[in-house]
């Protein structure tokens, strides 16, 4: 990747190329959790850190380890990339429940549920793989994985906050339920496509 | 994630070679459960891949396969993983499963492997895969297991298809690379290839099929 300053991939990432409108990841969470405001909010705080942390450590382990001709082991494993992302992101999520749970029982109370959630959600590995495949520099990466998770945040928040609306309209009976989140989404998606002209990040 | 146990009732299926139920399981998982228009689950690559009906037809093969094979699997080692660790196990296997079609990728049709990106690796994440080791393989014998996973993999491929035939069609008015509507009268609708016409289009798709087929009433 050229030299783009890892501020403007913060603000690409959360508004031109948002990980959840324009990438699709996170779908399965953002569906089942947005429907309280207090809940989403949780939920992105959380993924705003696991995912600035875990797109850290993989670039780390990445380009410390996996690829070809590196520092700690010149064998090119980059085969084993998945496997290992998705394993550092279970373990991360492990070891940050243990911590939270003993030094800030408030917040561990707070979040609780959603830690072990964050696991198999998809943006969390979907954005380790961005990394790879755009080659981030480590500060880009760091700025991509923050960027990521406050967009996702935002937009489930937004999702929240439009449902809580939605429990007064009169939706047609075969959209009930996910369909007419879809579309929302979808005109979502649009409005964020307004955003389109400001920064691009490929 | 969703609390769906309608799969069959585990150890009904310990006689014999499994004819009705196979059947049973085939048929639950292509229409009655379907992953995507059912449970919805696996969205984030229902969306993401199709944009053309090729990308979305690799990509179903991909689901077969993996859901297939990683079944078969966590079948197999079903009495020797301890209860405990048995999600790490899955994770382990699904994972050596996709890395295995992501090579045969890489090395046989490279822009195809190019064009679906990261959507390969996040197969791991898929929660038809995960879904159908913990509530299906789990409690099951392997051949039945098997069908379970063609058969889930085929709803979903199934769905890829109509979506990406519709979004190709409407976004570009090519199908498979073909031209079908001329664009001397046709001009491509750019959102239906763009993200926002992946969720109008799933949106519209499961809005069908609960039209056809409905579903116990949820509040919004």
């Amino acid at each position: 990747m050229n030299g783009t300053s890892p501020l403007l991939i913060v603000v690409a990432a959360i508004f031109t190329s948002n990980i959840l409108l324009a990438s699709f990841l996170g779908m399965c969470s953002f569906l089942a959790c947005s429907r309280q405001i207090g809940t989403a909010l949780g939920l992105g705080t959380a993924v705003i850190f696991v995912m600035t942390c875990t797109t850290a450590i993989n670039y780390g382990i990445y380009h410390g380890v996996l690829v070809e001709g590196a520092p700690l082991l010149s064998t090119d494993l980059t085969f084993l990339t998945f496997i290992v992302f998705i394993a550092v992101i279970a373990a991360f999520v492990q070891f940050v429940e243990m911590f939270v749970e003993r030094f800030s029982p408030g917040l561990y109370h707070a979040l609780g549920i959603f830690l072990p959630l964050i696991t198999v959600n998809c943006a969390i590995l979907g954005a380790s793989l961005f990394m790879v495949i755009r080659s981030y520099s480590f500060f880009q990466s760091v700025g991509f994985g923050f960027g990521g998770g406050a967009g996702w945040a935002l937009a489930i928040t937004l999702m929240a906050g439009l449902r809580k609306k939605m429990g007064y309209s009169n939706v047609p009976k075969p959209f009930r339920g996910v369909a007419i989140i879809m579309i929302i989404t979808g005109v979502m998606a649009m409005a964020f496509m307004g955003f389109a002209g400001m920064v691009s990040i490929q | 994630m969703s609390g769906n146990s309608s799969c069959a009732p585990g150890g009904a299926c310990g006689k014999g070679l499994c004819g009705g139920l196979c059947k049973q399981t085939l048929r639950e998982g292509t229409w009655g459960n379907n992953p995507i228009s059912m449970q919805i689950l696996g969205i984030c690559s229902a969306l993401a891949v199709t944009n053309k009906l090729e990308n979305s037809l690799v990509m179903g093969a991909a689901l077969i396969f993996v859901c297939a094979m990683s079944n078969l699997l966590v079948s197999l080692l079903r009495n020797a993983t301890p209860r405990r660790i048995r999600m790490i196990a899955e994770v382990a296997i699904i994972a050596t499963f996709v890395i295995i079609f992501d090579q045969i990728l890489k090395a046989f049709y490279w822009d195809m492997s190019k064009n679906l990106g990261p959507y390969v690796g996040l197969i791991i994440t898929n929660c038809i895969v995960m879904g159908r080791a913990e509530a299906f393989a789990m409690q099951n014998p392997p051949v039945v297991s098997v069908v379970d996973g063609i058969a889930n993999g085929l709803g979903y491929a199934a769905v890829l298809g109509v979506i990406g035939f519709f979004r190709e069609l409407a976004g570009s008015g090519k199908i498979l690379g073909h031209v079908v509507l001329s664009p001397d009268w046709y001009s491509g609708n750019q959102v239906m290839i763009l993200a926002p016409g992946a969720f109008l289009a799933l949106g519209f798709l499961i809005a069908l099929a609960n039209l056809i087929k409905p579903v116990k009433e949820e509040t919004t």
